[in-house]
């Protein structure tokens, strides 16, 4: 996996990247799952409230909150948007 | 007809006409009166006592009845019917949709309701405000209203004051509620007052307040296929590029570590850093400007040389020239034997009166036009000779009689070794230097020779500059008186020399005299030839390069002389209308050679060619009053150098036919050059020597 652009401070990232990869790993064929974990999981780690996308095709414009931001692929086909803004 | 109304509170459906006939009577008796005529006879019948003293009265409007309609009995019946109530009533029935008279009236009439206060205690009521009270059974609570009968006889005092009040309920409520505790307190009724305060309360106050959110920024991106593959293979890239990176850093960290040192080292003087650039960069720019005689200095061959046959011409190339040295005329050229592009210049003048300041150097063909090496002097440079093995080691005649040794390696200006009066410097002007090879010691060293008369060998001992004089030039058969009748040999002025290519010991001096003595390192006072070679100072003398025997020589009487050194005569005398200033032989030929003469023409010969004339005259300055002083042959290109008295060098090309090599057998190729050239300039000198010979 490979993190194409984000705006979080080091520790965040890792630990968002690392749950990112073990929901996706978990819920292969289930996106929508897999995003809900994340997105759950984030709002109990770092506060509400997040919004994740995952997929593999799809364009996007957010707001987000600065210092919020991850958007990385995973798998060489899956991408995964992951933002906070209440 | 009204039948009861008189009557009370009670009513009965006893029909009996003689109670109901009492009691009226009894009461009242208005009433009676409208009886009395109907009920005339029952009651003078029975009647009271005192009705009977009184007779009858008839009213004026009592009916006339006769006896028998007086006799005649009604029959009243008293009901307890509600006269009011009435009898029939017809209600509307939903049900059967008609109306229908209802079977039973109501017959009861309410005269009069006072509500009462009494409560039974066992009901729920009275329960109920047992309760509030909050009191046991035994307790005394009076409550007449209550209706609770107290059990105390204590509160029977009480009881009875309540009662007369008349049942305050709230009261005895108040009493009650403070008495609901238990052990409470019996507060005194007739001598109790409650105090009450309340503190100060502040005043309550809203208050809102809204954080600022936190900042928020706009993303946008698309997620397709290609673009996730995209971003997959630059992190490839990078990562592979991080690999090299980590291989090259252990190795770049010593580079690091001396760069470091070099750029605390250089740190101070910027230019120096870009010095070499700048240097470069400026030899490109003089070769973009002087393109065409770059490449004419390369490529360029004189076609029209296949014209002629006899003749040659020089092609003028750069012009080098300095500004500081515009009023100093050269004095002396030499090419550098290992840098074969490098020649020096010694700038001074020839001028008796007109002595100054001196200056060394060096131009490179690359560039000129600004010179690689400067080296100012206080004295007019008269003479310099470069090391043939050491190129950077230059000797130096001055015309204040000094020698001087630079070394163009060092950075100063001032020459690493210099004569001086104490150690033997010349008294007068140095007209030649030349070095030679090393002594036995190893030590460099290089002679001289000066107006005074003394040929003297310098010695680079370490630090300084030893002297040993070689020869003194003695004018023959001259002798004058010095002071206390001592016979002072008169010195010759000597103005050139030159040394054997192989005979290491034995040189040739030529004089102001125009002599020329062929002497030996051995000999220091004696000579071992003189040669009248000239009428007056012979201003230069060449061996040749390639033939031993051969060496030429030119004077200020317009001649240039060629000798054979066994033979007192020369073999070629040559006229050149001008005083000629220098001469020097071509390094790739024994029968070519080129002197310059004042009038500003540099004289080509090729003795092959033709013995009696020069292939090629040509004047090389623009003006005719500049004098050419010094001549020079490159080594291995072929050009020659010219230099002036206006302080210019002016570097020639030479034609195709002044450059010819003997066209011998194809095959002879240049091994043999030498001996080629030997046996050319033989073949020369046996046709003049045997005319000779036979002249002779």
């Amino acid at each position: 996996m490979t993190i194409h652009h984000t705006d979080m401070p080091e520790e965040m990232r890792v630990e968002t990247m690392e749950l990112c990869v073990t929901a996706c790993e978990k819920f292969a064929t289930n996106n929508e799952s897999a995003a809900k974990m994340i997105k759950e999981l984030m709002d109990k780690k770092f506060g509400s409230s997040w919004h994740v996308v995952i997929g593999e095709g799809f364009g996007f414009e957010v707001t987000h909150e600065v210092k919020n931001l991850l958007y990385m692929f995973f798998g060489g086909s899956l991408a995964v948007c992951v933002w906070k803004c209440s | 007809m009204p039948v009861a109304h008189k009557t009370g509170t009670v009513k009965s459906k006893q029909g009996s006409n003689a109670q109901s006939q009492k009691a009226p009577a009894a009461k009242t008796v208005k009433a009676a009166s409208k009886k009395k005529d109907e009920e005339d006879g029952t009651e003078t019948g029975e009647g009271d006592e005192w009705m009977q003293g009184k007779t009858l009265i008839k009213p004026l409007d009592q009916l006339d009845l006769t006896e028998a309609e007086l006799k005649e009995e009604f029959t009243r019946i008293l009901t307890a019917n509600n006269p009011h109530a009435p009898q029939n009533i017809v209600r509307y029935s939903f049900k059967e949709r008609s109306y229908k008279p209802i079977s039973s009236v109501d017959q009861l009439a309410v005269h009069f309701v006072l509500e009462g206060n009494l409560l039974h205690q066992d009901s729920d009521e009275a329960r109920r405000q047992r309760a509030k009270q909050g009191l046991p059974e035994e307790k005394d609570t009076v409550e007449t209203a209550v209706a609770e009968k107290p059990e105390t006889p204590a509160a029977g005092g009480e009881d009875a004051g309540d009662v007369e009040e008349g049942g305050g309920e709230e009261r005895a409520d108040s009493v009650e509620s403070k008495a609901g505790k238990k052990e409470q307190k019996i507060t005194n009724q007739f001598n109790f007052s409650e105090r009450a305060s309340q503190t100060l309360n502040n005043p309550l106050r809203e208050r809102g307040c809204q954080t600022e959110p936190p900042p928020r920024a706009n993303f946008s991106a698309t997620a397709n296929q290609w673009e996730i593959y995209d971003v997959y293979l630059e992190v490839l890239q990078k990562q592979e590029k991080n690999k090299e990176k980590a291989k090259a850093v252990p190795k770049k960290d010593d580079d690091k570590g001396k760069k470091k040192m070099m750029l605390v080292e250089t740190q101070s003087d910027d230019i120096t850093k870009v010095a070499k650039v700048a240097k470069i960069i400026e030899r490109m720019v003089n070769q973009n400007t002087f393109d065409d005689i770059a490449q004419d200095f390369k490529y360029f061959e004189d076609a029209s040389d296949e014209y002629r046959e006899q003749e040659g011409t020089l092609l003028p190339l750069w012009k080098f020239q300095y500004d500081k040295a515009k009023r100093l005329s050269v004095t002396a050229l030499c090419w550098n034997e290992s840098y074969k592009d490098l020649f020096a210049v010694g700038l001074g003048s020839y001028d008796f009166t007109k002595q100054g300041r001196g200056m060394l150097v060096f131009y490179s063909l690359k560039n000129s036009t600004f010179p690689e090496y400067i080296y100012p002097t206080t004295s007019g440079i008269l003479c310099l000779d470069i090391h043939k093995h050491l190129p950077y080691l230059v000797a130096v005649g001055f015309y204040d009689g000094c020698v001087a040794v630079y070394n163009l390696k060092e950075e100063t200006l001032q020459p690493i070794y210099k004569s001086t009066a104490k150690s033997g410097k010349h008294t007068d002007p140095v007209w030649q230097v030349k070095w030679q090879k090393d002594d036995m010691d190893n030590n460099h060293n290089f002679f001289s020779v000066s107006s005074d008369g003394r040929v003297v060998s310098w010695t680079l001992v370490k630090n300084e500059l030893v002297f040993t004089d070689i020869i003194k030039l003695s004018l023959e058969g001259a002798v004058s008186e010095g002071p206390e009748g001592v016979q002072l040999p008169i010195m010759a002025c000597g103005t050139s020399f030159d040394f054997h290519k192989q005979i290491d010991y034995l040189f040739l001096v030529g004089t102001e005299e125009g002599k020329i003595h062929k002497c030996s390192k051995a000999y220091s006072s004696q000579f071992l030839e003189t040669y009248n070679a000239h009428n007056m100072a012979v201003d230069a003398v060449k061996w040749n390069h390639f033939h031993t025997k051969v060496f030429i020589s030119c004077s200020s009487d317009w001649t240039v002389k060629i000798w054979d050194h066994t033979i007192k005569t020369p073999m070629f005398t040559f006229d050149l209308n001008a005083s000629v200033g220098d001469v020097a032989w071509s390094p790739y030929s024994s029968t070519v050679f080129a002197a310059v003469t004042t009038d500003g023409k540099v004289h080509t010969f090729d003795l092959s060619i033709n013995k009696y004339e020069a292939i090629c005259q040509q004047p090389v300055v623009a003006k005719k009053k500049t004098k050419l002083t010094h001549i020079e042959f490159n080594p291995v290109y072929p050009i020659i150098i010219v230099g002036d008295d206006r302080g210019y060098v002016t570097s020639l090309k030479l034609s195709p036919n002044l450059r010819k090599k003997p066209k011998e057998k194809k095959g002879q190729e240049l091994p043999k050059g030498p001996e080629v050239e030997i046996a050319k300039m033989e073949k020369l000198l046996s046709l003049l020597r045997e005319p000779e010979n036979s002249n002779a």
